[in-house]
């Protein structure tokens, strides 16, 4: 009854599917940390017993899941997979065996179904603290950075490894939540074991081998299909990042031939000596993503999804950076990889593709407390320590036939949590969250505006930020003629510029101001729907001398588009 | 005097009635009116009561459901709504949480905000997390919004400050000074329609209660005319999302309260259902033709939740649509039902819906045009239909163009028989539902374990046992009259009111007098609703903490002791906390203290306690009136399998799976493993022998 099984096998790896959903689901509800909970800074994935992944949730990161997806191969070299029993946890935070930071956690949990181990569950998720000098870019190497944990066992056939734990709560500014959090993680990787368990019974299946060469040849074959409707050659692109102490130049070569889309990062700027350099596998993992979401968005991620794709990334340029290079905030790089994958792309795909976004988040951290401010006293006060991150986002780049997205996250896919909800974890207030107008780039499909922020501590006193910003030296960049997005700007309210990168104190009475990018502009914008510009003009977005000047609309008195006069700006006939 | 009810449920294309008199029951299906829908339902009232041979001044009380207010936000055609906010955040609504709903999609599409950002108008004011003024409300500025509210025709006006549902007194002011310019504008304050913190929830729920508040307001005032008119003298009241019911004045206030009473209704019938058969813990099970919803069940209690979507743009796709924060029954909706459309992916998948053929033109075996292959099509070729007792007979199922379209999209393009393509569509829209319905369980802490699967609506019964079986449930139930559950489920609900409120407290520090004051107080606002309602019944109240360890960020719900609270039920209550948190989770985390983020107070009209149930009839075989040949999802064998008449099943009537019970609006499937009993009140109950 082959053909029975042939549908059971489609039925199961929607099973899987959904399995690492649950796990995801799981480690949202039992987390502790707010980066985990609140801004889904999170990935979850099934593997087989050989370290390939099967399935990953649909709930996570993309640079998680695809550096995640790497690290399982390191986790079996260490701890081979007849040595691993049922109860046991596996546990890293290397940057180079997981997912390119000390504050990320991979979890990695044997299944096992009669007796046998048939499979393998990693989760990985942002913690809120692990030491060191705390999320930032300030460390000159890794060991500065916070606790470091090769790959040991968390758990021992079900037995907390308290030695292990008892480092990590001396090594956490926030204890409770580190161990609690390794807690959850342990649990959500349990629950998945239990629930492949249970599908192998349904199904009368000894393990995973069958399925597993099913979903690799069908995704092998949807990847293959997609890239062979690709136009071959090769396509060169370049971004400019701030850097921290000098700029940086990302470059790639693109090619597309007949073993798949191969990229080369040669030409690329070397390491930075702050914590912005990026680990290579995850380089990969948000390259890959970049070309993915372009090329084969169907297709689910997986092992072989991504077989068609190779990376050429020179040792000792800042996407390859060797240990200890300090990576802490890897991200402000690694997340302007889409964008230039794109600026490839374009050449090839030039319908298929959006403008530059803000790209890198724009997350302040922040502190204050007896750490910035000392002990205070007489007429000095200082605000209680407080210790805390939101994840915000500018605008996303114009797409085809859409506009960009207002302050959105884009490549990474997490959450920002509510003000309310911060101002009730820390002593800080925000005076301003809101778009910022005339931020967009303009185009006939126009990026995503940015968004102005202003924070303050409590009582306006002094407090200090861990800058980790990108994109104001060297603004997202339109395609096709569409504008540039408006660059970033970091300051305090007074009106003093800060550093884009860096620990800086905001003294007492002053604020912090922070202008996040807007999204690059698509196509001429003489060309763009009058409509829609006399809409953003109305909405305070667009200023009616910038629709006159850039988009060369015409407005009536009381608002809507004059067509005949935008006719005669554009130098096109009048509408009829 | 007399005893009759009448339940009235608009749904998108019809609306059904239901009346009981005297243990008796009517029901009534008629189109529903979209431009007036008053016109279908006084349609509806005329044609029950002439059936049930009673006139409108015979009718005890009606009881009152609508999609209306869903429909005036998912077509955007509700009052011309403005905001008026804290100066600084005159974006929230926009910028949402500034996230994608769907990684991998570069050309997502996110929902339009109610209010354009012209009509998003800050003011200056600004109150910190404890409600204390860091900066007093510029009076002037709200002044200085009248002639704009005027100038741009304002119909409806929400209010949201920043820390508001805190300290609720420069919304109030604010709303003074507009009301005293423009008296007739009505004004939603976000502190009153939901007073919990999390800005983009609340101000969204605010001017969605904004945005259909006229066209509520007016609609309920001419259909409560219309049947004052006829002569009723019977009160009216309104189904809530939350699963209680209230009072047209109340509604017309707080209207957002009303979007999913529907399948509000659905679900209190499952929980009487369950509460009549003494089922503790249940899965809700209603599967119609566009969508199917589950919703667990215990304690004879639908689960709630406090948060809620509508509007979804990304089908079905979490974090698609407005969010809104008031108290509903907590379902899961899956674009998966008998109309849903199968098809091949480019991985040579077969997937299922979320598109639906609808009614018009329907699945393909309607032959009214269906041009692609639907899970009602593969049902038919599988046999688990009767095609001759399809929708009680009233039109013949084509069984040729339901093969011909399965063979056509998903047949020939995975080198499977017609058949097995339909086998495969069946397994995958089962498994698609069960997976929905894990992950539910999962994000609300719950097992399957021990739990009873209730099914209802068109295609529930049919799919129920497979589906029961993929997450891990042995028995299923499907009650009579499920075709208007709904309907239904609003005579059963009782006149409640749920006050939700947000109060922050660590139990290291908890403060019992404050709680007190706040339960206090929200039980007297919950009361003064449901006491026009209660026409003296006795009440019940319940009071619940929502808590969590500090720094985590779900909360559990916690009941509280129902009087006021003294020091020494706090260890109590923390205990109470660990044993709820390590059942879901299996163990409670050491040396965490735990803060509680808001109280929900709900005082409800007691509901009766049922009869005691029916003795069980003595046990005897059923006999079948035929067979037919179906192919069964799980084995892929195909046998003769015996079908029952139900209506000629008398209790006691015992069966063994594989087998059918046929009935007008739907087939009952007893799978293989499975055996059935008809039991005291007439209901199929279905068991899976130990696997």
């Amino acid at each position: 009854m082959s053909a029975l099984r042939e549908i059971h096998r489609q039925v199961m790896w929607n099973r899987l599917i959904a399995v690492v959903e649950e796990q995801a689901q799981t480690m949202i509800r039992t987390a502790f940390s707010t980066t985990v909970r609140e801004a889904g800074d999170l990935s979850a994935g099934i593997f087989d017993v050989q370290g390939r992944m099967l399935a990953q949730a649909v709930t996570g990161t993309p640079g998680h899941v695809n550096s995640m997806m790497e690290s399982v191969g390191h986790f079996l070299a260490k701890f081979p997979a007849h040595t691993m029993q049922p109860g046991d946890h596996y546990i890293t935070n290397d940057p180079w065996l997981g997912t390119g930071h000390l504050h990320d956690l991979t979890v990695v949990t044997p299944a096992f179904h009669r007796g046998r181990m048939v499979g393998l569950f990693a989760n990985t998720a942002h913690v809120i603290d692990v030491g060191g000098l705390g999320f930032g870019p300030e460390g000159r190497s890794v060991f500065e950075e916070g606790l470091y944990i090769p790959i040991v066992k968390c758990f021992d056939r079900g037995q907390p490894n308290e030695t292990f734990f008892d480092f990590i709560r001396a090594g956490s500014r926030l204890p409770v939540e580190l161990e609690g959090d390794i807690f959850s993680l342990c649990a959500c990787n349990e629950e998945g074991a239990r629930r492949l368990a249970h599908m192998l019974d349904e199904f009368a299946l000894d393990g995973l081998d069958d399925l597993a060469d099913f979903i690799f040849a069908s995704s092998l074959r949807a990847t293959e299909a997609e890239i062979a409707k690709l136009p071959r050659g090769t396509w060169h692109a370049e971004l400019h990042s701030d850097g921290y102490e000098q700029p940086v130049t990302l470059r790639a070569a693109l090619s597309i031939d007949a073993d798949g889309i191969g990229v080369d990062f040669a030409g690329t700027s070397g390491l930075s000596q702050r914590g912005i350099n990026v680990p290579a596998a995850y380089c990969r993992a948000y390259a890959s993503f970049g070309i993915k979401v372009v090329v084969a968005p169907e297709v689910p991620n997986n092992w072989a999804s991504l077989q068609r794709f190779r990376f050429a990334i020179p040792e000792g340029c800042i996407l390859n950076a060797p240990r200890p290079y300090p990576v802490s905030v890897r991200h402000v790089i690694g997340q302007l990889l889409p964008d230039l994958m794109m600026g490839c792309l374009h050449q090839a795909l030039p319908d298929r593709v959006a403008a530059e976004g803000s790209s890198a988040l724009w997350n302040p951290p922040l502190r204050g407390g007896g750490a910035v401010s000392g002990q205070g006293g007489g007429n000095r006060r200082v605000p209680a320590d407080f210790e805390i991150i939101t994840f915000n986002s500018g605008g996303t780049g114009a797409r085809p036939a859409l506009d960009g997205l207002d302050g959105t996250a884009f490549p990474s896919g997490v959450r920002t949590m509510p003000v309310e909800a911060t101002e009730n974890a820390a002593p800080v207030v925000f005076w301003r969250k809101e778009l910022r107008p005339d931020s967009a780039g303009a185009g006939r499909t126009r990026g995503g505006f940015g968004q102005i922020m202003e924070i303050a501590a409590k009582d306006d006193l002094e407090f200090a930020v861990n800058a980790v910003f990108d994109r104001v030296a060297n603004p997202p960049r339109g395609r096709d003629g569409g504008g540039d997005g408006a660059a970033g700007a970091v300051a305090l309210k007074s009106g003093a510029r800060l550093r884009t990168k860096g620990f800086q104190i905001i003294p007492e009475g002053d604020r912090l101001r922070l202008d996040l990018p807007g999204g690059g502009g698509l196509g001429d914008p003489a060309t763009r729907d009058p409509a829609l510009v006399a809409r953003d003009v109305r909405d305070g977005l667009v200023s009616a001398a910038a629709a006159r000047r850039i988009y060369k609309v015409a407005l009536t008195a009381d608002g809507a588009p004059d067509l005949a006069a935008t006719a005669a700006l554009r130098g096109i006939p009048p509408p009829m | 005097m007399t005893s009759a009810r009448l339940a009235v449920d608009i749904g998108g294309t019809f609306t059904d009635l239901a009346l009981e008199r005297d243990g008796r029951r009517t029901t009534v299906k008629v189109l529903t009116t979209p431009e007036a829908p008053e016109r279908g339902v006084m349609q509806g009232v005329r044609t029950i009561l002439h059936r049930a041979a009673l006139g409108v001044a015979d009718l005890a009380i009606v009881i009152h459901g609508t999609t209306l207010a869903t429909n005036a936000v998912i077509e955007r055609k509700g009052a011309r709504t403005a905001l008026v906010t804290t100066d600084g955040f005159r974006d929230v609504l926009a910028l949402r949480n500034e996230s994608r709903y769907d990684q991998y999609d570069l050309n997502l599409v996110l929902p339009e905000p109610l209010v354009p950002r012209h009509l998003r108008l800050p003011v200056p004011e600004r109150l910190d997390n404890q409600g204390r003024v860091l900066l007093p409300l510029d009076e002037g500025a709200v002044r200085a919004l009248v002639p704009v509210l005027q100038r741009e025709r304002v119909e409806s006006v929400a209010i949201g400050f920043i820390h508001g549902f805190v300290n609720p007194a420069h919304e109030r002011r604010a709303r003074d000074i507009l009301a005293a310019a423009l008296p007739d504008l009505p004004i939603t304050l976000a502190s009153d329609v939901s007073p919990e913190m999390r800005e983009w929830e609340r101000f969204s729920t605010a001017a969605a209660n904004a945005y259909v508040q006229p066209l509520m307001a007016r609609y309920l005032s001419r259909l409560e005319q219309e049947l004052r008119a006829e002569g009723m003298r019977a009160p009216l009241f309104l189904m809530l999302s939350g699963g209680g019911l209230t009072t047209v004045a109340t509604a017309c206030r707080f209207p957002i309260r009303l979007v999913e009473s529907g399948p509000a209704g659905g679900a209190i019938f499952s929980a009487h259902v369950a509460r009549e058969c003494g089922l503790d813990r249940v899965l809700s099970f209603d599967m119609g033709g566009t969508t199917a919803k589950v919703c667990l069940i215990d304690d004879f209690r639908p689960q709630t939740a406090r948060s809620f979507e509508v509007a979804r743009v990304g089908r079905f796709k979490k974090g698609s649509g407005l969010p809104l924060r008031i108290p509903v029954i907590e379902m899961v909706e899956i674009g998966a039902g008998g109309g849903s459309i199968a098809r091949v992916d480019a991985l040579g998948r077969i997937t299922v819906g979320p598109d639906s053929a609808g009614a018009d033109p329907g699945p393909a075996c309607y032959a009214r045009g269906g041009e692609h292959p639907t899970v009602t099509d593969a049902n038919l070729l599988l046999g688990r239909y009767e095609s001759r007792r399809f929708a009680g007979g009233r039109f013949n199922l084509d069984a040729e163009a339901a093969r011909a379209t399965l063979a056509a999209d998903i047949g020939d393009r995975l080198d499977l028989s017609a058949e097995m393509a339909a086998l495969g569509v069946i397994e995958m829209v089962d498994e698609t539902m069960a997976n929905a319905a894990r992950v539910h369980a999962i994000e609300s802490g719950k097992s399957y374990a021990g739990r009873t699967l209730i099914a209802f609506g068109g295609g529930g019964p049919v799919h129920a046992c497979r589906v029961a079986e993929k997450v891990g449930i042995h028995r299923v139930l499907v009650p009579s009259g499920a075709g208007v559950g709904s309907a239904i489920g609003f005579l059963r609900a009782p006149v409640g009111y749920e006050v939700v409120r947000s109060l922050y407290q660590r139990f290291s520090t908890f403060d019992v007098d404050a709680v007190n004051a706040l339960l206090d107080d929200m039980a007297a606002e919950a009361k003064s609703v449901v006491v026009q309602g209660s026409f003296g019944a006795a009440l019940h109240e319940t009071r619940v903490a929502y808590m969590r360890y500090v720094g985590q960020g779900h909360e559990i719900a916690v009941r509280l002791p129902p009087h006021r609270l003294t020091a020494s039920d706090v260890p109590a209550i923390r205990a109470a906390y660990d044993d709820e948190y390590t059942r879901f989770y299996n163990r409670p985390v050491p040396g965490s203290d735990v803060e509680i983020l808001s109280y929900a107070v709900s005082v409800a009209t007691v509901t009766d306690d049922e009869p005691p149930s029916p003795p069980d009839a003595v046990r005897h075989a059923a006999r079948p009136v035929r067979t037919q040949l179906v192919r069964d999802t799980a084995s892929g064998e195909q046998a003769e399998w015996p079908v029952f008449e139900r209506a000629a099943l008398t209790p006691g009537a015992v069966l063994q799976g594989p087998a059918i019970i046929a009935e007008d609006e739907t087939s009952t499937l007893v799978g293989p493993s499975w055996s059935a009993l008809i039991d005291g009140y007439g209901y199929i109950v279905l068991s899976r022998e130990a696997a």
